[in-house]
């Protein structure tokens, strides 16, 4: 106990806390990269999911197997599938890029039935419409479809991002210069691991407890009908 | 050669056959209507003219020219010469009025922007709109809303109108507003297909009308004969339960 | 890419890789009934208990929501032995398990709670129901109901990615076993494949199994895929 109070303020410098910012920011550059990514490739797979016909069965079937399968494979093994993949097919990958890419599969998988959900959400008579006067399927989804969708997709897209900042901390195996790296660093220098990891846990805390507060409360303002919205809209103006 | 032509149509819902051959063909300026109990399949009739329900079976010609259903360019072909109006409006949810209106104009048609816009304002301003252009549908009534819908099948400029129940839906003071558009639009000469339980305004506007049952033709003949005078027993019983008060 | 696939010395190693499966499986259920049980504390407590109880709850529950499971795991593990508290590594990652599935738990069944209406509690009341029958004819059944689901896809998460994080202290769970054989010969893709094809197989057949058992022990329809 003492020790740890005795390494108080050898711990708490300007050099450490500036390390810790940076990595916490490549924490969060590595989530938002990855996730943004992953989120515009799911809405592809979601789009190939949802061909009709009989020849488009095997697209189907591979969409469907893709999100099951990483559903249920462990990210850390993700990680080293991707890393050791990229390795024989690109030695030069950086590892950042290795850890956006392994986040980009994962995210795939999990919002593309956050997607899915948002997609089917919006009444199949506003796509009947739209079929009726000729419109394609990407017309309809781009113009119809989704824009009455973001208030049912974006909750959820939001709420697996920000907690996926934390499941992030997996990449530190493969050593890339995040949080949870720094931390094991800074216990291997001889920090306290209650301190250092203490406080850690506290930098993650702090970005993601008040980006979840953002996401609920986006949330709230989403659920609100659009009619509501633009009257009390055009009442203040 | 009739406008349009409907030999033996047939459509399925996985094992039920809901149209069981269905025949009938009107002309140019005319206004048919499908009337018959529910589940009868008068909705089907318009849903698979243009394409919604999947056809397993017979033809249906415009102007002599076959509509091939299992062909997309044919169905495209059948939807820009038919447009139809549903029960429930079903106006795009996320756009203006205006938008609604013009979206299928612009971005389908491919016609100017100022064209199609003066174009919506003025089949607004006919169904009496001029001042909602820039609502949302969730703002507006029923009868406002099916307006809205009319006014953006006929920013298709289709050869035939299909109204889908188009009153059904609405509260009943909201119904005059409605037929009166629908009764303006017959008068302009208007080819029309329309699936009414109003067996008033059926009478009044329709130039024949075609009794249907089970997903089957049963009679068809002018207004006065089929309402007054039913052949079978079938449409006997029908008009005499909703007809005699 | 010109790599040469070599299964052979996966499928020499494969005994190993079932015991690292059992152990996974060993300590999803743990960690899960482990977690259960705070989850009913926790749950009940914010539905019943006082508020000095309930504020404890909520910080127990946000902190642990918001921070990664490796760090809380990193803590025991790294953390303790400063305070004189040694526990091995699969104790670490059993703990903190239980811990981190208990503040998740405690979100889930909480609003299983909350879904148990008042008339229906008056109507058992009406028919002369003890405190105990009412748990357990009303309470339970439709807790059980409303969040089976919810249950049954939290175990595979926590099978999944939970256990899988003890790999990282030296557990030979199933991901600890590929981690150890893959560094004495290198095939890493080999090993890593295969495990995640066992990890694929085993949640599957956990879905499978969780599906039958809410469909026969509390009539619920839970979905496997």
């Amino acid at each position: 106990m003492e020790r740890i109070l005795e390494q108080i303020p050898r711990f708490f410098t300007a050099d450490n806390m500036a390390l810790l910012l940076q990595s916490a920011g490549l924490t969060l550059a590595m989530t938002l990269t990855g996730c943004l990514i992953g989120f515009g490739l799911a809405f592809i797979l979601v789009f190939l999911r949802q061909t009709p016909g009989l020849w488009a069965l095997p697209l189907r079937v591979v969409c469907i197997t893709y999100v099951e399968v990483f559903r249920r494979i462990p990210f850390i093994v993700v990680i080293y599938l991707v890393l050791f993949f990229i390795q024989t097919v690109a030695s030069d990958a950086s590892l950042f890029t290795i850890a956006v890419i392994s986040i980009c599969i994962y995210a795939i998988a999990y919002t593309a039935d956050i997607i899915r959900g948002g997609l089917e959400s919006v009444p199949v008579t506003q796509t009947e419409a739209a079929r009726a006067m000729n419109f394609g399927r990407l017309r309809t989804l781009v113009t119809v479809t989704l824009p009455q969708a973001w208030p049912v997709i974006l909750p959820p897209a939001i709420a697996f991002a920000v907690s996926f900042i934390k499941d992030t901390a997996l990449v530190s195996q493969i050593g890339v210069f995040e949080l949870t790296f720094r931390g094991k660093e800074l216990n291997n220098q001889g920090y306290s691991g209650i301190l250092v990891f203490g406080t850690i846990a506290m930098c993650y805390f702090l970005m993601s407890f008040p980006l979840s507060m953002l996401g609920q409360y986006l949330e709230k303002r989403l659920a609100t009908p659009r009619g509501e919205r633009s009257a009390r809209k055009i009442r203040r103006a | 050669m009739p406008h349009l032509a409907v030999n033996d149509l047939r459509a399925k819902y996985g094992a039920l056959e809901v149209l069981k051959g269905v025949s009938f063909s009107m002309e140019k300026g005319q206004v048919v209507a499908l009337v018959g109990p529910s589940g009868s399949g008068k909705s089907t009739v318009l849903r698979t003219l243009v394409g919604l329900t999947p056809v397993s079976g017979g033809s249906v010609t415009i102007h002599g020219d076959e509509i091939r259903y299992s062909n997309a360019a044919s169905v495209r072909r059948a939807r820009d010469q038919m447009a139809i109006v549903f029960q429930q409006y079903n106006l795009f949810q996320n756009m203006r009025i205006i938008d609604n209106v013009t979206v299928a104009p612009t971005k389908i048609k491919k016609r100017p922007k100022a064209e199609a816009r003066a174009d919506a304002e003025r089949l607004l301003a006919m169904v009496g709109l001029a001042d909602k252009l820039n609502a949302f549908p969730d703002q507006l009534s029923g009868g406002q809303q099916q307006r809205v819908a009319i006014a953006r099948a006929l920013a298709l400029h289709p050869e035939i109108l299909l109204l889908d129940e188009v009153t059904s839906a609405l509260d009943p003071e909201l119904v005059n507003e409605v037929l009166d558009t629908i009764r303006r639009l017959a008068t302009e000469g208007m080819t029309m297909i329309l699936v009414s339980h109003e067996m008033a305004f059926v009478r009044e506007v329709a130039d024949k009308v075609i009794f249907m049952d089970s997903g089957a033709v049963v009679e068809e003949g002018l207004p006065e004969q089929l309402f007054d005078a039913p052949k079978t027993d079938r449409a006997r019983e029908f008009f005499g339960k909703i007809l005699r008060h | 890419m010109d790599y040469n696939f070599q299964y052979g010395v996966v499928w020499d190693n494969f005994g190993a890789l079932m015991e690292g499966a059992w152990l996974t499986f060993q300590l999803g259920v743990f960690a899960f009934a482990g977690g259960v049980l705070i989850g009913l504390l926790g749950a009940s407590i914010k539905t019943y208990g006082p508020w000095p109880l309930r504020f404890l709850v909520d910080c127990y529950v946000v902190f642990i929501t918001n921070t990664p499971a490796l760090i809380q795991i990193y803590f025991l593990y790294f953390g303790l032995p400063e305070l004189g508290v040694r526990w091995s590594n699969e104790t670490c990652v059993l703990i903190g398990l239980v811990l981190n599935a208990g503040a998740y738990l405690t979100m889930i069944l909480r609003a299983g709670f909350l879904s148990v209406r008042k008339t229906e509690l008056e109507a058992g009341q009406t028919l002369g129901f003890s405190l105990v029958q009412q748990i357990r004819y009303i309470v339970v059944p439709h807790i059980a109901k409303t969040v089976y689901p919810a249950l049954a896809n939290f175990f595979i998460v926590v099978l999944v990615m939970g256990t899988s994080i003890g790999a990282l202290i030296g557990v030979d769970d199933l991901t600890g076993q590929a981690i150890n054989l893959s560094s004495i010969n290198y095939r890493w893709l080999e090993y890593f494949s295969v495990v995640a094809v066992i990890y694929v197989v085993l949640t599957f057949v956990a879905s499978i199994g969780l599906a039958l058992l809410g469909r026969w022990a509390f009539r619920v329809r839970a979905r496997i895929f």
